[in-house]
């Protein structure tokens, strides 16, 4: 599956209304955004403030009240609701996986419904299943039989299966503990980047609509849109108070969610295999920004830290004093890379990509500099887009 | 007024005894032993014909149960505010005594088997509706949420998603169902009704100890096997319970 | 005997259902002719006798079986004995039961009233121990931590708890016992179901006279346990069922 393959279109909220029969207020008042094709749109806000409920008027699990919603130009309104839901993707935090059915059936379940052969069905799925990064073996499996982390590839999986223009993802790794939902978080980044879905997703963490979002749309009680904006936007210059404090004190720090490890200058360490002379080494260390060497193997992957005892000797030994610990992904956003640093203790770490393989090494001096070069910006900013003040 | 009433049940009780002296069995029968062998070897031909009606009975008032039962459970996953009535109906029926319930019907039916089949679905009825309900209500939220979200006509959640997940339950009332109605068809007799408790009342004699256990342990062995195989029926239709135990 | 006009004659309409009720009220000849039958005497002495070997049984089938599924499920140990209990009781045919027990060990109330409980049994059993199984263990540990006895526990936490779970298995009983308390004749026990068994003295005026009265006393015994479970169940558990 290539970007080029792919199709994606605009969603477009035109003054959406939802009343709920028998409530006092509106659950979502004259809701007008454009989400561009191909660009992930976050809908965050407080508990109660309608996000989901917008989220479900696109796929008509909610039937809006007044205004519309266009898909590629065209109303969701028109024609059958079920045949409109077979193209959006749809994923959400209990996932609903159906227990009864395999991994692979799962996967299958709208092209099944579309008519698809079975052969194709299959292809698809083992397709998808590696695409997710599931072995083969799994399709056969029954959902009870998955973690819940892989249970949730399984949910993006099913709602990738007819390469659907548009998907919808209702707070979808919400019940997934914090480590494997920064993974999942970077995943789905991941795939997106391949991809290219017009995505709408709904969280109520403004961390997570900072880290996925393109653009993030803060709602109010209400369905308010207080806020349509960039993530970098969005930490700049809160539209209101309301956003200010729902972005928090902390947002010059949050601003360490928008870029990735792979994306900062990552300083360089000497490198060594196992065998090396040690002497050339010794003088590289002396010279270098990082005062360590680190040990590779002969795929450049990390295998840890050599201290100068290592060093002593003529060559260089197998195993070094310190493993290479942590190890930071370099598709990783600045701030979960400074969390592994801190709680590890370390000034530095190894940067690897997907294969493992080593890009750099992370310092806490990176961070910092990158905290007050941001700093910089933000003022510069403020002063150029903000000329009445 | 008690004179009259034993005079009753004597008639009922009414010795057969041709049925005593005809077949062998000796000593045994004439000192109506607990249970004579001897007896069961020479006569294991009389409890063919009763055992057949007998799965006629209940195969009919099983199945009848459960058509009905059944289109009422989906009829009222539709139209929610129909559960507590249905059930309320299906509970009156399910509480009357079959027994009772055989002559209710005299001035309609009259006396016979379509009588004891009708009586014997009528207690059924609760029983399979409570648990296709059941089994439908504990299908999770997320799951028919999710089904619907990915496009599934509602008709199609009920069929692809709800009902093979309810499957289990549905299977669970249908091995109550059909084990009661074993039981309970032995009653039948006394709608004339046939089947295995023609061998413990009528015709021959109620004391007659041999014939009511051998009646009734061909009851219990039906009931037994009617159990298995719904129990089997119910495992292979549906693999992922067997899977998830493994894990 | 003599009949009120105002009564008779417009019951006689509904054909046999007339004369059921006739029976009920009047009494009439029996079929085997000289003594008069039914009537409202004969009618209550045989309800009072149902609905007695009824309510022993159930309460021997009670004290019998609450005890052993309270403590099984209390210790969450058994759970293949009780839940087979439940079943096996289900298989076993009513009328061989009652036959065999007036032809091996004798006619009388005692006896009818061991076999009836043994009837009643199962059920109680099994809905006893899967309900107070079945309660919450975090409130079962919570109560625990607070400083509760096992026996506290069980009365203030799990039995309550337990309560409509408990109280489904005692009116699957009470329905059993009573519908077999019908067939109590051909053990000798003359109950209701003397006016269906002995179509021979009574008639099929009898006969449907004697269904209706069990149907009626079935539905008012499941009504009057019905009511006794909604009192006895917690107003917390009624709100979260509704």
């Amino acid at each position: 599956m290539t970007a080029e393959s792919v199709s994606a279109s605009p969603v477009r909220f035109d003054s959406v209304t939802k009343r709920y029969p028998g409530a006092d207020s509106v659950a979502v008042e004259e809701l007008s955004f454009e989400v561009p094709a191909g660009e992930i749109c976050v809908l965050v806000g407080p508990s109660g403030c309608g996000k989901t409920t917008a989220l479900r008027m696109v796929n008509r699990t909610v039937e809006m009240t007044s205004g519309d919603i266009l898909i590629g130009g065209r109303s969701v309104k028109e024609g059958d609701p079920a045949r409109l839901r077979r193209e959006i993707g749809y994923v959400i935090q209990q996932i609903g996986l159906f227990p009864h059915r395999t991994i692979s059936q799962n996967i299958g379940t709208v092209p099944a419904l579309l008519g698809w052969d079975k052969e194709r069905i299959a292809a698809r799925a083992a397709e998808l299943l590696e695409l997710i990064g599931l072995d083969p073996e799994y399709g056969d499996r029954y959902p009870a039989q998955l973690s819940g982390g892989q249970q949730q590839r399984v949910g993006v999986a099913r709602a990738l299966a007819v390469d659907p223009p548009v998907m919808l993802m209702d707070e979808p790794f919400g019940a997934i503990d914090p480590i494997n939902r920064s993974r999942l978080q970077n995943e789905f980044l991941r795939l997106q980047a391949e991809l290219k879905k017009t995505v709408l997703f709904v969280t109520h963490d403004v961390d997570e609509a900072i880290k996925m979002g393109d653009r993030v749309a803060v709602l109010k009680k209400g369905g308010h849109l207080a806020q349509y904006a960039t993530p970098t936007e969005l930490l700049m210059e809160p539209a209101d108070d309301f956003v200010e404090d729902f972005v928090g004190a902390d947002r010059a720090l949050k601003r360490l969610a928008l870029m990735r490890v792979r994306d900062v200058d990552l300083w360089t360490a000497p490198l060594a295999q196992a065998g090396d002379p040690a002497e050339p080494v010794r003088t590289a260390v002396a010279a270098a920004e990082v005062p360590h060497a680190l040990l590779v193997d002969a795929e450049n992957r990390p295998l840890g830290w050599l201290s100068a005892r290592d060093l002593d000797g003529e060559q260089v030994p197998a195993t070094p004093d310190s493993v290479a610990d942590p190890l930071i992904d370099a598709d990783s956003v600045l701030r979960d890379g400074l969390a592994s640093l801190l709680q590890s203790g370390s000034l530095y770490a190894p940067v690897v990509d997907a294969r493992g393989r080593l890009a750099g090494v992370l310092s806490v001096e990176i961070v910092s500099d990158f905290l007050a070069s941001d700093e910089a910006s933000e003022s510069e900013l403020t002063a150029a887009e903000r000329p009445h003040d | 007024m008690s004179g009259t009433i034993n005079h009753g049940l004597a008639q009922l009780a009414a010795v057969d005894q041709g049925f005593f002296t005809d077949r062998s069995g000796g000593g045994c029968i004439q000192d109506n032993k607990l249970f004579c062998p001897g007896w069961v070897a020479d006569n294991y031909d009389r409890y063919v014909h009763p055992t057949l009606q007998h799965l006629v009975l209940v195969g009919s008032a099983v199945a009848a149960g459960f058509l009905i039962a059944f289109a009422l459970a989906i009829f009222a996953h539709r139209h929610r505010w129909l559960q507590t009535p249905f059930l309320a109906g299906t509970g009156i029926l399910y509480t009357i005594p079959s027994i009772s319930f055989f002559f209710l019907l005299l001035p309609i039916t009259g006396r016979g088997a379509l009588t004891a089949i009708i009586a014997l679905t009528a207690f059924n009825l609760q029983i399979i509706f409570r648990n296709v309900t059941n089994g439908l209500r504990n299908v999770p939220a997320n799951v028919t949420e999710a089904a619907t979200g990915i496009g599934m006509t509602p008709s199609q959640v009920l069929w692809r998603v709800e009902l093979p997940l309810a499957l289990p339950e549905v299977i669970a009332g249908l091995r109550i169902a059909t084990v009661s109605t074993v039981a309970l068809a032995t009653l039948a007799v006394f709608a004339n009704g046939g089947g295995l408790g023609t061998e413990i009342v009528t015709g021959s004699n109620i004391t007659f100890k041999t014939g009511i256990i051998v009646a009734g342990s061909i009851a219990v062995i039906m009931a037994i096997l009617f159990d298995a195989v719904l129990l089997l029926i119910g495992k292979l239709l549906a693999p992922w319970k067997r899977k998830q135990a493994l894990v | 005997m003599i009949p009120l006009p105002a009564l008779t004659l417009p019951t006689a309409a509904f054909g046999l259902f007339g004369d059921a009720f006739n029976f009920v009220f009047d009494g009439r000849e029996a079929e085997t002719g000289g003594v008069t039958v039914g009537g409202t005497s004969q009618v209550l002495d045989l309800a009072a006798k149902q609905l007695e070997v009824t309510l022993l049984a159930l309460a021997v089938a009670i004290l019998l079986a609450m005890p052993v599924g309270l403590w099984l499920g209390h210790r969450q140990k058994g759970e293949f004995l009780a839940v087979s209990a439940g079943n096996a009781g289900r298989a076993i045919p009513e009328l061989a039961l009652i036959a065999l027990m007036a032809a091996a060990i004798g006619v009388g109330l005692v006896n009818l009233v061991v076999a009836l409980a043994i009837l009643g049994i199962p059920p109680i059993l099994t809905n006893t121990y899967v309900g107070i199984s079945q309660v919450d263990r975090a409130s079962v540990e919570a109560a625990r931590g607070m400083g509760m006895t096992e026996t506290a526990i069980v009365r203030k936490v799990e039995l309550p708890l337990a309560v409509p779970t408990i109280m489904g298995g005692v009116r699957t009983a009470a329905i059993n016992i009573i519908a077999t308390a019908t067939i109590a004749p051909l053990a000798g026990i003359l109950t209701l179901g003397d006016f269906i068994i002995a179509r021979n003295v009574y008639g099929d005026a009898g006969v449907l006279a004697g269904a209706i009265l069990v149907a009626l006393m079935a539905l008012a015994l499941e009504g009057t346990l019905a009511g006794i479970q909604w009192a006895m169940t917690s107003k917390g558990l009624k709100l979260k069922r509704s």
